[in-house]
């Protein structure tokens, strides 16, 4: 693809499908107005989508780069911009430019590696595109171990994939939990971090966690008790973000920009930054 | 070295105005600020500073970017138009231009601020000397010496008189097209002004910053100091200092309805503000200490960190100038840096 004389004009995306994942998540499937995939990423990076008049906004990518006809951004209704995104219907355009940030290192650190993904919420969806890519790479990578939790079942992001495709996989165990007992759920009950502690999980694995910042607070503790370190840990970060190419100084950790160095960092990384996230 | 008088000065500026626009210190209800040439304008090149710092004629304080039209479900962009002529910036000093050093780090890296390098490809800088620098000033601290800014052309004023130094081959461009008004000169007069000035550099009160232990301590110990909190309790957030700053990038992107289309534009912003870090559900900047400190980290932290140790800091002055609390970066590098600072 080439690239655009300017970064911060935005290219253009139609929206061909939304699904409605939870009750304050939708999942937008975006193409490109010749209806074909509006650009190439890598697992962890993310895009700027925008609906003009309205504003711009960061989201992670939710798809894999190895869906090859589209992208998908699973996104979670919280503020101005994502409740306009959430009323729009199939066929609305929208702005879109990226990708942008490092990802996830699965070219290069997790490559032949066991890993645990652990998300919380709305935090499945940047690990969602990592779990696909490992997927479609099985060989590279050992075993694969998702531990995901949210507030309730109905709030499972893309229960559908998860329990049709990832449960019966060999090879892949999916652990899911919801915060209270309900109703028509058979599964664990329990906040993620006391999760990660009862499931007996070998210290060989690479960790990807993504959540609220008090899941990943308490789970990272867990898991530092349990023996794993924190390079062993990955995470991807999420600050106000403008023009999304290191410029407009807003999205800084210390001396790292988000949008640029990150969103994706490992544990002993951050310790080195001033904890302003 | 070339030279003309002052006293014909604006015949001068008529002739670099006739075919580009020509930004000058320009007075206007009591403030200097680079602002356009037009004839009868009260320029005022004696004045040490501008109110703003010259930024504006390559980052200006707000730009259009693009405008969208809309259509039912479709959108269509258009980009705002760059730049494509030439400009002149007159009487830049050298903390000023050294300033669009530090920028160019910051727009022009990977991948480039099109709207911004067309400007700067464009632009044709002519550099003031100072020959009066103020107790605020504290450029030679940052290796700039105010006795010949780093410009395309160089110029300095003595004794009523304007003497010309072209520098680079845009500034040799300028100075053929006026060559008219310019009369060859020795460089007399100029090198006596350096030395003078040079001896009023030594003394300013300001000169001697040591501002090693920025450069020698870990981002975290420094970010970590307790002093922050202190440094930052009268700080009024108004965003002063960062407007006025030559090296404060910052800037927010948005979008107005014109009501024939919405226009994105970028206009400065300023970490000093409470919404700069707000997002939907937290903000990762809760309280003025951590928005001080990050303004300060910046300049004299993050900035050598990520700019092979140039600090975004020039020494202009102006923001011990304006605060209206009279804190600034020199007071804060001399609590953190120690009392030698």
């Amino acid at each position: 693809m080439m690239k655009r004389p300017e970064e911060q004009i935005p290219a253009l995306g139609v929206v061909t499908d939304v699904r409605r994942d939870t009750p304050d998540v939708k999942t937008f499937r975006v193409v490109s107005p010749e209806g074909k995939k509006p650009l190439e990423h890598m697992p962890g990076q993310c895009a700027m989508l925008s609906l003009p008049g309205i504003g711009e906004g960061m989201f992670s990518i939710t798809s894999s780069p190895t869906q090859e006809e589209y992208m998908e951004f699973s996104i979670k209704k919280c503020g101005h911009l994502t409740s306009w995104l959430h009323e729009l219907e199939p066929g609305q355009m929208v702005t879109i430019r990226g990708p942008y940030g490092n990802g996830f290192p699965v070219e290069t650190e997790l490559k032949g590696k066991n890993l645990l993904f652990i998300a919380g919420g709305i935090g499945l969806a940047p690990l969602h595109s990592v779990i696909n890519y490992c997927r479609h790479y099985r060989q590279n990578y050992g075993d694969i171990e998702i531990i995901y939790g949210s507030r309730s079942m109905d709030d499972l992001v893309d229960i559908r994939e998860i329990q049709e495709e990832w449960e019966p996989e060999e090879g892949l165990k999916v652990h899911l939990t919801i915060d209270r007992p309900q109703d028509g759920w058979n599964g664990h009950v329990g906040f993620v971090p006391n999760y990660v502690k009862e499931l007996n999980l070998s210290l060989d694995k690479t960790v990807l966690i993504c959540g609220p910042p008090i899941m990943i607070k308490f789970t990272l503790q867990n898991l530092q008790e349990l023996g794993f370190s924190r390079e062993q840990v990955y995470t991807t970060m999420e600050l106000r973000m403008k023009c999304g190419i290191g410029k407009c100084g807003r999205c800084n950790i210390g001396s790292k920009y988000v949008c640029k160095d990150g969103p994706v960092f490992r544990f002993d990384q951050l310790d080195e930054l001033p904890d302003e996230y | 070295m070339l030279k003309i008088a002052l006293a014909g000065i604006d015949r001068l500026f008529a002739a670099i105005a006739a075919s580009k626009k020509l930004y000058l210190p320009i007075e206007n209800a009591g403030e200097v600020e680079f602002s356009e040439y037009s004839e009868g304008a009260k320029v005022r090149l004696d004045a040490l500073q501008t109110v703003k710092s010259a930024k504006d004629a390559f980052f200006p304080f707000t730009e259009n970017m693009m405008q969208f039209h809309t259509d039912g479900k479709n959108i269509s962009v258009e980009a705002a138009k760059r730049v494509d002529e030439d400009f002149v910036v007159f009487g830049v000093r050298a903390c000023d231009a050294r300033s669009f050093s530090i920028l160019d780090k910051v727009f022009l890296a990977d991948p480039p601020d099109s709207f911004y390098a067309a400007r700067r490809a464009h632009g044709i800088i002519v550099g003031l000397a100072c020959h009066r620098p103020e107790e605020t000033c504290f450029c030679t601290n940052f290796g700039i010496d105010p006795t010949k800014p780093e410009t395309d052309v160089t110029a300095w004023i003595e004794d009523g008189v304007l003497y010309w130094e072209a520098q680079t081959e845009k500034g040799k461009a300028l100075t053929e097209e006026i060559s008219a008004f310019l009369e060859a000169s020795d460089e007399k007069a100029v090198e006596e002004q350096r030395e003078r000035t040079k001896k009023i550099l030594e003394r300013l009160p300001l000169a001697n910053l040591d501002l090693s232990y920025f450069k020698t301590h870990p981002e975290l110990e420094i970010f970590k100091r307790p002093e922050w909190k202190e440094l930052s309790s009268h700080c009024l957030g108004c965003g002063t200092c960062t407007f006025v700053c030559p090296t404060c990038q910052c800037y927010d992107i948005r979008d107005y309805n014109t009501g024939h289309g919405i226009v994105r534009y970028r206009c400065w912003d300023s970490c000093m503000y409470s919404d700069f870090t707000l997002m939907a559900a937290v903000n990762s900047r809760k309280s003025q200490v951590e928005r001080f400190r990050q303004r300060f980290m910046h300049k004299l932290v993050y900035n050598p960190i990520n700019h092979e140790g140039e600090f975004g800091c020039v020494g202009c002055g102006r923001c011990l100038r304006k605060c209206p609390i009279s804190m600034n970066i020199v007071k804060v590098a001399k609590t953190l840096g120690g009392e030698q600072a």
